[in-house]
């Protein structure tokens, strides 16, 4: 028998998964259902905007059936779907980069970025201020840790990196943001 | 305090996601995701469109195709796009599909045109009542799109009103109203339950059940009818609305810890049949031993509304109030990784508990079954001889990470109810309740199942009457009746659907029942048929045992069976119930008004003409006292219920 929509609401991610990359609708939409605040959050956390958090999460389903074949169920859904939004976060900010480049030249980036900076809320300044000032792999890194809860290990996994690797970049976020209370004090 | 706190805490503080966006981006991509498989077109419910003419091409080619898997993968999908399209199509205004308000709007509008509850009772032949909620269960495998693709495929709405022997003409006629939209994608799982049917006495006399004083579904029919929606039927079970209030029965003298009362007085809904009132009141404790809580609180992405994680706290910080300086209190949350919050705090340190309250946040998924055992162990770590240990679970929704299966989660929760420690279960929140689960566990772990809508209705369940919610005053009871065929045709027993027992359950002690706590009351509903009356729906069998002559002054006798807390083995109680019909009393007329209402929400057709203004006359005349409005409010749910009905 075909399981009802009521027995599947306690399958694992990862035959939902399986079943999905086999042509299975049904499968795909509880997944998506099931993943999609959790998708959104990890989008803002890795950009900071609601909104282009919002696209990100949309991008990121709207790939994922093509994504899926590759997905093997030895691994765990949630360690390879982290996998897949980083990876579907960095070529955005590329192709946003770009974008920009083309159509405004080298070098204008970052007055444009200011810009947006300002116009950042109130209320988000301080976090906004300091996600800007770690370099990229450090913010996926910082969002996996202490955004999603993973441990050191788990987000090794995710990034295909060593444990010792995230123990160190962890140590530089610190560093970094005490350099950055310094500034604000000084 | 350090930076990485400071960052971790500004990081866990997302935004809640655009729910409107969320949906519309959800359906696109099961579209998506289903014109991938090139089995998308044949969800279009409308044909004439200029811009889905393509789409007739696909269904053509869908329903050549022999194999008749994909087809059924394909009506799973027809849900979602379903939905969308009809409402695109009544709003022919827009270019762009705007699902989430247009759904607000449809959900809003007072169905003056028969509602569509009625129109499924109604076919429905068999008296079963149409699951509205989104489990297809009842989608036979085969057979409808093998037979009818036709007008499978522009049935929109897929929750099983795609039955096989329903005639085809009736889904057609009031297919264009069919999508409901609020609960096609509303993920609210109730048990699937139907009502009690009518027992012939001589063919089995004796009905056994055990008690129930879960109050979650009345709780869960006033957040539907606040919100202007007629609950789904799946969702009423009538013994929890009657239980849901507290009456004044006669309170046990002596050693026994509750006291069963049982009365006989006429049905309002029908003069040729009785009702037979059977009443428990709970003894009251006086001194209650140190209790050990623990939270188990939901912090999922999920709990993020209003109605969820906030109210959670509030609710809890209202309890903290009531606790004595010797109870304990720690907290674990679990969403995403289990964590202990709060390690066991002594109630005296309020400003610490609130503190830890304060700080809760929610994101990330659901990991419940590793919170349940951090939970239990904590409980366990915690006990001493004489207290009363139990943890509390909040959630809004089901367990989908770590133990998988509802059974594997259920024996976990009994074996720890043996070794002491009970757990209630509260529900929080719209659109993911998982109900079944939620009683699956609250029963199991001899504890009560709630649904908190409201800051008051907290207030009830954890002020007002924590003790009975805590401490537990009898275990396993089970009410079992003999009625006698001499004086009575036919019975009924009103709800306790999900709460029978088999008859031989009654006397094995290892058969799990409900729980009486402190000062609790229960009441249980029959309606029975006399022996001659004009009511009597069922003809004497040809070849039977003819009635039998004898007693004719008992009508029933009653076997109740219960624990002492921690006991193992159960005591027995016997009464027989007499013919006397008496003057029904304010609280057993009460009791019987709710029950009228919840039978009526559930579409029972054995009220005959009977209706809410009946409903609600009866209970506006039996009040009584009514201190906390909990009476009051009921009539106003009478009345709304009423006007959502057009009745």
């Amino acid at each position: 028998m075909r399981p009802t929509i009521t027995m599947r609401m306690k399958t694992s991610d990862e035959a939902l998964a399986q079943a999905a990359s086999d042509g299975d609708s049904e499968a795909f939409g509880l997944l998506a259902r099931r993943h999609y605040d959790r998708l959104f959050r990890l989008s803002w956390r890795l950009t900071g905007h609601k909104a282009d958090a919002e696209d990100l999460t949309h991008d990121i389903l709207a790939a994922l059936p093509a994504k899926l074949r590759s997905f093997r169920s030895d691994a765990r859904f949630t360690t390879w779907l982290y996998r897949v939004t980083l990876n579907a976060a960095t070529d955005r900010a590329r192709k946003a980069q770009r974008r920009r480049a083309a159509r405004e030249g080298w070098g204008q980036d970052y007055t444009r970025r200011a810009a947006e900076a300002a116009d950042a809320a109130q209320a988000q300044d301080w976090l906004t201020t300091a996600m800007r000032a770690l370099p990229a792999e450090l913010r996926e890194t910082v969002a996996l840790t202490l955004g999603e809860d993973l441990t050191q290990a788990q987000a090794a996994e995710v990034m295909g990196l060593s444990e010792g690797t995230i123990a160190w970049r962890m140590s530089e976020v610190k560093r970094h943001l005490r350099e950055m209370a310094t500034e604000e004090a000084g | 305090m350090d930076e990485l706190d400071k960052l971790r805490a500004a990081l866990r503080d997302a935004p809640a996601p655009n729910e409107a966006k969320k949906q519309a981006t959800l359906r696109e991509v099961e579209e998506n995701f289903a014109s991938l498989q090139g089995s998308g077109p044949a969800a279009r419910p409308t044909e004439t469109s200029p811009e889905r003419a393509g789409f007739l091409k696909g269904l053509g080619q869908m329903f050549t195709k022999p194999n008749l898997k994909p087809m059924m993968l394909a009506t799973s999908s027809l849900v979602i796009i379903g939905v969308g399209v009809v409402l695109v199509t009544e709003q022919p205004a827009p270019s762009t599909m705007q699902p989430a308000p247009v759904a607000e709007e449809i959900a809003m509008e007072p169905p003056a045109s028969p509602p569509v509850a009625d129109l499924e009772l109604d076919d429905d032949a068999t008296g079963r009542l149409m699951s509205r909620s989104s489990e297809a269960k009842r989608i036979p495998l085969d057979a409808a799109p093998a037979s009818e693709p036709a007008s499978v495929a522009r049935q929109p709405a897929p929750q099983g009103s795609v039955e096989s022997n329903q005639p085809v003409a009736n889904s057609g006629a009031f297919r264009d109203r069919l999508p409901q939209p609020q609960i096609a994608q509303s993920r609210d799982q109730f048990p699937d339950a139907t009502p009690n049917p009518l027992k012939v006495t001589s063919e089995e006399p004796v009905s056994t059940f055990s008690i129930d004083v879960d109050t979650a579904s009345y709780s869960w029919v006033r957040s539907s009818l606040s919100r202007g929606q007629m609950p789904d039927p799946q969702s009423v079970r009538v013994e929890e609305m009657v239980n849901y209030f507290p009456y004044a029965y006669p309170a046990p003298d002596g050693d026994v810890p509750f006291r069963p009362t049982v009365t006989l007085s006429e049905t309002p809904w029908n003069p040729d049949t009785q009702l037979m009132h059977i009443a428990i009141q709970g003894a009251q404790v006086t001194e209650r031993p140190p209790l050990n809580l623990v939270f188990l609180l939901d912090t999922s992405g999920s709990m993020q509304d209003a109605s969820k994680l906030p109210l959670l706290v509030q609710s809890f910080r209202l309890m903290l109030g009531q606790l004595r300086p010797e109870d304990e209190v720690a907290i674990v949350t679990y969403a995403g990784s289990a964590g202990t919050v709060l390690e066991p705090t002594k109630a005296t340190e309020r400003n610490k508990i609130e503190d830890a309250l304060r700080r809760l946040s929610a994101g990330g998924s659901t990991a419940g079954g590793e919170g349940l055992r951090a939970a239990y162990a904590l409980a366990d770590e915690m006990r001493r001889d004489g207290e009363v240990s139990r943890v509390l679970l909040a959630t809004d929704g089901d367990f989908n990470v770590g133990m998988q299966s509802d059974a594997e989660l259920k024996g976990f929760v009994a074996d720890k109810r043996k070794s002491g420690t009970h757990l209630s279960v509260l529900g929080f929140g719209r659109g993911n309740v998982n109900d079944a689960l939620m009683q699956t566990l609250a029963q199991n772990g001899n504890g009560q199942a709630a649904y908190i809508d409201t800051l008051a209705e907290a207030q009830k369940m954890l002020v007002d009457q924590l003790s009975g919610a805590m401490f537990t005053i009898a275990q396993d009871v089970k009410i079992q009746i003999e009625f006698n065929p001499a004086t009575v045709a036919e019975y009924r027993l009103i709800g306790y659907e999900t709460r029978a027992l088999r008859r031989e359950d009654f006397n094995n002690d290892r058969v799990d029942a409900g729980e009486i706590g402190a000062g609790h009351t229960v009441t249980a509903l029959y309606e029975v048929t006399p022996v001659g009356s004009p009511a009597v729906l069922t003809d004497p069998l040809r070849f039977g045992a003819g009635a039998e002559a004898g007693n004719t002054t008992d009508l029933a006798f009653l076997r109740l069976r219960y624990k002492e807390p921690g006991a193992s083995d159960s005591k027995l109680l016997e009464q027989v119930v007499s013919t006397q019909i008496a003057e029904t009393g304010t609280e057993a007329g009460f009791a019987t008004a709710i029950a009228g209402f919840g039978q009526l929400l559930r579409g029972n057709t054995a009220l005959g003409e009977w209706g809410y203004a009946d409903a609600i006359t009866l209970a506006n005349a039996n009040k009584g006292d009514d201190h906390f409005g909990y009476r009051a409010e009921a009539v106003q749910l009478m009345r709304l219920a009423q006007s959502l009905s057009g009745g």
